[in-house]
């Protein structure tokens, strides 16, 4: 198979490598095709924990990747993440094509609680182990606000080493912040806030989210309350790399 | 000897005379060189707010002895002129041996915009600072005082967070107010503020630089306290992200 995958040019070559596959007369060549590829694991163990007040996290996006970023301040939001970041829906980021491996989270993650997630590559080429691990959820009592880890470098991590840290929240830049009750997916919107809406009528840039205002600090509108006020950090994370 | 040289290196790079700079460099022995170790910096600012500008930005490599502002203490009058007005040039003229760049943006950094510039270390410039107004604000302004720069080349990201120079009280009215001592926010370049605000407070008890408690707004553009919107042009720290590449 590797041997088809180079596009050999000589064709009388690639005739016999792939005569010694199917099995026929016996030659040293054959022997080498046969071998088992070897396989790598890297395991990872992610856990997350809600430091807000009030405002769950809708289903975790965990994803490893080589290249990439899932979102980029000052860049559009991907669609994937625009889905995530207004309506809480993880499918589109783990769809990503620069994703290698990825977990979803088991439901809402409430305030105050943990959740842990295990996430596995298998790769044969040992130049191909994971170089980077993404995090993505949104917090779903406002119009678009996600937190999570940007493309943090885990190639260095070796087998029972840890990164701990904390994530700032961000602004998808695809809804404006209107904090109506038609707008807010999650329990502060009545259970019938809207979640994705392909317009984008805010600037259509990621940006730092700037926090929500709320009906208790001068949004006569909003649906929100001071409950649902946020700072900075959002999630506490400890990344292990298991196998 | 090599301080000698050094110091005339300094002269020259002052005087900016190119053939004189040469000539001296030439006089320095490669040990000299190595033992200098200047450093080249690629310094790069985001905007990472979603709708607030930075006003010209004023960033310098300088030495361990040069502060632009210090938190827990009153702010200098060119500190005040920066952060009430986005007038750098005072605080500029303090970083006498210091390699400076006085506004790469050309003008505004608008919301999660970057700009870039670079520095060097040479002449124990070891350490790194960046401060510009914050639009709209009355006085507030991006903050990073003395950070050590690494000697080992690498590429370091990091955040910092909003400052209040203390020295005007955050009325939150757009007035056109930038010289040192006038009350009001210069201007919302954003376009997106209001008129008519009967003023958020008067006062500012608190005189020394310290974390700015970030703005108010409210929901009415043509009365209420504030000329700002609560739904704009509030912030959460960190404002912006610095990444430095050390070669």
């Amino acid at each position: 198979m590797i041997l088809i995958n180079k596009k050999l040019a000589l064709t009388g070559l690639a005739t016999m490598m792939l005569s010694a596959c199917g099995g026929s007369s016996s030659s040293s060549k054959m022997m080498l095709v046969e071998m088992p590829e070897p396989m790598f694991t890297y395991s990872y163990q992610v856990r997350v924990t809600n430091l807000t007040y009030a405002q769950p996290m809708s289903p975790l996006a965990l994803v490893l990747h080589n290249e990439g970023k899932l979102w980029t301040v000052g860049e559009m939001a991907s669609v994937a993440l625009e889905n995530l970041a207004e309506s809480g829906d993880n499918s589109g980021v783990l769809a990503e094509t620069l994703v290698l491996s990825g977990q979803g989270g088991s439901g809402l993650l409430l305030p105050g609680m943990s959740e842990t997630l295990d996430v596995s590559y298998t790769f044969t080429d040992v130049n191909n182990a994971p170089m980077m691990l993404s995090l993505a959820t949104m917090l779903v009592n406002t119009n678009d606000a996600f937190t999570g880890i940007n493309a943090l470098e885990i190639n260095n991590l070796a087998i029972g080493e840890s990164i701990s840290l904390t994530t700032s929240s961000y602004d998808s830049g695809t809804e404006k912040n209107s904090e109506l009750m038609a707008t807010i997916p999650g329990p502060a919107g009545g259970g019938s806030g809207e979640g994705f809406n392909a317009e984008r009528d805010d600037i259509d840039k990621v940006a730092m989210h700037s926090g929500i205002v709320s009906v208790d600090d001068g949004l006569m509108v909003s649906a929100l309350t001071q409950a649902h006020r946020f700072d900075n950090p959002t999630l506490a994370i400890m990344v292990t790399r298991t196998k | 000897m090599n301080k000698l040289l050094l110091q005339a290196v300094k002269k020259t790079k002052k005087i900016k005379n190119k053939t004189l700079l040469l000539s001296a460099a030439l006089l320095l022995s490669s040990t000299a060189i190595t033992q200098v170790q200047a450093q080249e910096l690629d310094i790069k600012v985001t905007n990472l707010t979603q709708g607030l500008h930075f006003t010209p930005i004023l960033i310098a490599a300088h030495d361990g002895d040069t502060q632009l502002f210090k938190s827990g203490e009153m702010a200098s009058t060119a500190l005040q002129m920066m952060a009430e007005g986005g007038d750098i040039s005072a605080l500029s003229a303090m970083l006498t041996n210091a390699d400076k760049a006085e506004n790469p943006a050309m003008g505004l950094l608008a919301p999660t915009m970057s700009t870039s510039t670079m520095l060097s270390t040479m002449d124990d410039n070891m350490y790194l600072s960046i401060v510009a107004m914050i639009l709209p604000t009355n006085d507030g302004f991006i903050g990073l005082n003395s950070w050590k720069i690494p000697s080992e080349a690498g590429t370091y990201t990091f955040t910092i967070n909003a400052y209040d120079a203390g020295t005007e009280a955050n009325d939150e009215m757009i007035t056109g107010g930038g010289a040192p001592g006038a009350a009001g926010i210069p201007a919302a370049p954003g376009m997106n503020a209001g008129t008519g605000g009967t003023g958020v407070t008067m006062t500012e008890d608190n005189a020394y630089v310290h974390i700015h408690r970030g703005n108010l707004g409210d929901d009415d553009l043509a009365a209420g306290k504030s000329d700002l919107d609560n739904t704009v042009h509030r912030w959460l720290n960190p404002v912006a992200s610095i990444t430095v590449t050390v070669n």
